[in-house]
């Protein structure tokens, strides 16, 4: 099992890269679709067996979906692979680099000094999760469902299309 | 189930964060900053079930499922975010939003 | 009788009051009338009130009028009183006096001014009413009030026609020069307060003599810092350059205070402090130097002026400086004698001088003016009388009286006496000498300018008043020789120490050296004034002699050390430190908040990656924390 972990962190991590340095938008969804999975295979071996169908059903299927929906709706073309060229370069990755290999440095420090080597004792089941929402997290799963009601207001209103006989500027309203 | 030390599980999620930091630092397209945004939000989440896993609770799974809504609910409006900004300054490069400058 | 002195010196303040109040809704005439007027009453109210003191004299031969305390706080109580003795009656008779006659003149001189006819009878009356404060007054502090109230009154008549800049100027010149002898001063008071606590004239000098050592050190620097103020206000050698300068005010001005008040009031404080003097003999020394320097320097200059009123100006400085070098020597009757017939001959000679200029439209070059004799003869007869009495011509003029007696108390100084007699006999030859140039100038010889002017009361009154008494006003002292009439400087031994008497034979003899010295100048001038002033031009043509001419004009070029080695470092420090090296610490400040806000603003650039960097950034920082921690 151990083995099955470590492969598919591995994978996880070499496509996740991929996605976030490729310059096709379609090509990098892919690859972290890819990622999503070896995740959610992860999430597996790790005892969680609702959340790895969960990630996959919800991350990998549905925003990444999401995903690819709009990149279609943009239309953009040949000539955004050739921009997304011109914008990423080496220059420009110096300073994130260094800044995500600080934190990254400081996060093995602290996990080196502090960590047990204990590890689990078996899987989780979906009836113990169930139970758990519905009792104690009964108020966490109502904010959700707030939070999904206020992304989709927020989401519907922002994607609006001016009218045809007006411009988005006018659709604004008066400035304040 | 695997034997995975809390240390080693916790080592996968903080170098996926640490990518998902790169991309969204990293890059000027609009799509992939949210794109490198979920992966970050997706290690986080991963953190939680590790923990989880370790004291042999559902909180952690919990904890994740709360991460996931967010996540949803941030990449939809995210997108229409950034069909807005296509709409309004016809290019999806992030750095044309910076009225704000000054 | 003598309860009437608080009016002497109020009248004119309320003149003042007045006339400021109601400037603007005022006619020529009433503003006249008040100005006048008040001087007028107040002399009114002086002179019965001098009278009443000479016949029956109060008690302890001094009167005191309190009329409130002033200030009152820790020790330290000087009050608004007055104190009559026969030097302030003198002083009073004589400031109030004079001054209703140039008051009176200055009705019909200022005929030309259309809106400051009120504000220079404002500023007259307000300068008469400090200079019978600083007279009167009973303790320093009071004194250094008239003191300071005549030195701004001077300031605003000099300055009087301020559209033009050149009179700012002389006005602040006077201002700033007299300032540095008020400063002495101020520090002479304080320096007495501290020690002696009190600065009460009379209690003040009653302890002085008590507590202090003859020649001791404290007493050699209150005495030279109250010389200092002396030398100052009275235009002495340092601090005379003012006083040619402030000529640019209207001649009124010139005649009240820069000849026959403000300028003696440096004689007066000394006299005043006669003691503090007689207790540190050096600086009473070093007065009688200055005196006879001062003299004989402006006597020189003023005969090379072209200007009338800066000759007369020369002159005052130069006949200050003999009542100087008499209070230096110790003959302090002789001092106030010579203020006396100075204060009609000076005011009146400047006084025929206006009428001169106004009458010629304001020329005021003597080698423009001649033959004025036929022309004004009132004004030619009344000038002849002032300058006879300035050259002390012997036995009719009150000028010989009073400078004889001067030149006796130097001839019996013990300090360098014949030094200083001998300085004053040649400032006398130079008086004589630069007085009948001005006439020969200006009277006779051929008429370069035509004279043009209606004479009412109002000018010829005060000339003929003045004459009169620039004769007469020397039978009030007749030395031994003459009558042994001391009437003057017996009534002021009752206030000042008395002088040494020397033998009738050397009073004589000085008396003929000194009367030969003036008729001596006056046939000198007619020599080269009027039968050959070739010879005068011929000897200025020669180098040495242009230059001496030269450095003698610029006032023994006094103005240019004092515009080199003051006037331009001052300058030249004031701009260099033009944007204030105190006020660039302020700025320094600003300028570091500016530059740190426009270091905070390139922050915000507005683009979305560089805050999500910052947040980056926060998160390293904080778990850093966690780490170090």
């Amino acid at each position: 099992m151990n083995e099955v972990f470590y492969i598919s962190a591995t994978v996880a991590l070499v496509s996740t890269l991929a996605a976030i340095t490729g310059v096709n938008a379609i090509h990098s969804l892919l690859y972290l679709i890819v990622s999503f999975l070896a995740i959610a295979l992860v999430f597996f071996t790790l005892g969680a067996p609702v959340i790895a169908a969960l990630e996959v059903i919800i991350y990998a299927g549905t925003i990444m979906v999401l995903f690819v929906f709009v990149i279609m709706i943009l239309n953009l073309g040949r000539e955004s692979v050739e921009q997304e060229k011109r914008w990423l370069s080496p220059g420009t990755l110096i300073g994130p680099v260094l800044l995500a290999v600080v934190l990254l440095a400081e996060i093995i420090y602290l996990l080196v000094r502090n960590t047990s080597t204990l590890s689990g004792t078996g899987a989780i089941q979906p009836s113990e999760l169930g139970s758990a929402l519905f009792g104690p997290y009964l108020l966490g799963v109502e904010l959700a469902s707030m939070v999904l009601l206020a992304g989709l207001v927020g989401a519907y209103h922002l994607g609006q299309r001016a009218r045809p006989d007006e411009t988005d500027d006018e659709r604004k309203g008066p400035p304040e | 189930m695997a034997s995975i030390s809390m240390g080693q599980g916790l080592l996968v999620a903080g170098l996926l964060f640490a990518i998902g930091l790169i991309g969204v630092l990293a890059r000027r397209n609009i799509i992939f900053i949210l794109l490198s945004l979920e992966v970050m939000a997706n290690a986080a989440g991963m953190a939680f079930v590790v923990a989880g896993y370790r004291w042999g609770q559902a909180d952690g799974q919990i904890i994740f499922l709360l991460i996931l809504t967010m996540a949803a609910a941030e990449v939809s409006v995210g997108l229409a975010l950034a069909l807005q900004l296509y709409r309004r300054f016809k290019t999806l490069d992030v750095d044309a939003a910076s009225r704000m400058r000054g | 009788m003598l309860h009437l002195l608080f009016l002497v010196p109020l009248l004119p303040l309320a003149g003042f009051v007045l006339l400021t109040a109601l400037s603007g809704r005022l006619s020529r005439a009433q503003a006249a009338t008040i100005g006048v007027g008040s001087v007028g009453l107040s002399a009114l109210v002086a002179v019965p009130v001098g009278f009443s003191f000479v016949i029956s004299p109060p008690s302890g031969d001094a009167f005191t009028q309190t009329l409130w305390t002033w200030i009152d706080v820790a020790g330290f109580k000087p009050q608004i009183a007055f104190y009559l003795d026969s030097l302030s009656v003198i002083m009073i008779m004589v400031v109030t006096v004079v001054g209703f006659l140039i008051h009176l003149y200055s009705a019909d001189y200022m005929r030309e001014e259309e809106e400051g006819y009120g504000r220079f009878f404002a500023y007259m009356n307000l300068f008469v009413a400090s200079m019978l404060t600083l007279v009167l007054a009973d303790n320093l502090v009071l004194l250094y009030l008239g003191w300071e109230g005549v030195g701004i009154c001077s300031y605003l008549l000099i300055g009087f026609w301020y559209n033009d800049p050149a009179n700012g100027r002389a006005a602040r010149k006077a201002f700033i020069v007299t300032r540095v002898g008020d400063t002495a001063m101020l520090v002479g008071l304080l320096l007495l307060f501290t020690h002696l606590g009190t600065l009460q004239i009379q209690p003040l000098m009653q302890r002085a003599s008590e507590q202090w050592v003859v020649g001791s050190s404290i007493t050699m620097a209150a005495a030279g810092l109250i010389m200092g103020g002396a030398l100052g206000k009275s235009a002495q050698l340092p601090l005379q350059v003012w006083l040619p300068d402030a000529m640019a005010g209207p001649t009124p001005t010139s005649a009240l205070i820069h000849a026959a008040t403000m300028v003696t009031a440096g004689v007066y404080l000394i006299a005043r402090t006669h003691v503090l003097f007689e207790m540190a003999p050096v600086i009473q020394t070093t007065v009688a130097a200055v005196g006879a320097g001062t003299l004989v320097l402006a006597g020189f200059t003023a005969l090379t002026q072209r200007d009338i009123k800066r000759c007369l100006a020369y002159s005052t400085i130069s006949q200050i400086g003999y009542m100087f070098l008499a209070v230096g020597v110790g003959a302090w009757s002789a001092a106030i004698f010579h203020f006396m017939t100075h204060a009609f001959f000076k005011a009146l000679l400047f006084m025929g001088a206006g009428t001169i200029i106004l009458g010629l439209h304001h020329e005021q070059d003597m080698f423009k003016m001649g033959g004025l004799r036929r022309q004004a003869p009132l004004v030619f007869w009344t000038f002849l009388a002032g300058s006879v009495s300035l050259a002390a011509l012997p036995l009719v003029t009150a000028g010989f009286y009073s400078k004889d007696a001067i030149l006796a108390g130097a001839w019996a100084s013990d300090a360098g006496g014949r030094w200083l007699w001998a300085a004053g006999l040649a400032g006398a030859l130079l008086t004589s000498l630069y007085t009948f140039r001005m006439v020969f100038l200006t009277f006779f010889g051929e008429v370069r300018t035509p004279f043009h002017l209606k004479v009412g009361i109002r000018l010829w009154l005060p000339l003929v008043a003045l004459a009169f008494l620039a004769i007469v006003g020397g039978f009030t002292d007749l030395p031994q020789t003459l009558g042994n009439q001391p009437w003057l400087s017996d009534f002021l031994h009752t206030s000042l120490p008395a002088t040494e008497e020397l033998a009738t034979g050397t009073v004589l003899n000085l008396q003929i050296v000194a009367a030969l010295v003036s008729l001596g100048g006056i046939a000198l001038a007619y020599l080269f004034f009027m039968r050959s002033p070739q010879l005068v031009e011929s000897v200025v043509r020669t180098p040495v002699g242009k230059a001496l001419h030269q450095f003698w004009f610029a006032g023994w070029g006094f103005d240019w050390l004092y515009d080199r080695l003051l006037v331009r470092p001052f300058v030249w420090v004031a701009r260099a430190n033009r944007n204030d090296v105190f006020d660039q610490i302020y700025a320094f400040i600003a300028w570091t908040a500016r530059i740190a806000n426009g270091i905070l603003s390139d922050t915000q650039t507005g683009k979305l990656r560089w805050y999500a960097a910052g947040v980056a950034f926060g998160g390293i920082v904080a778990v850093a924390i966690v780490v170090l921690i």
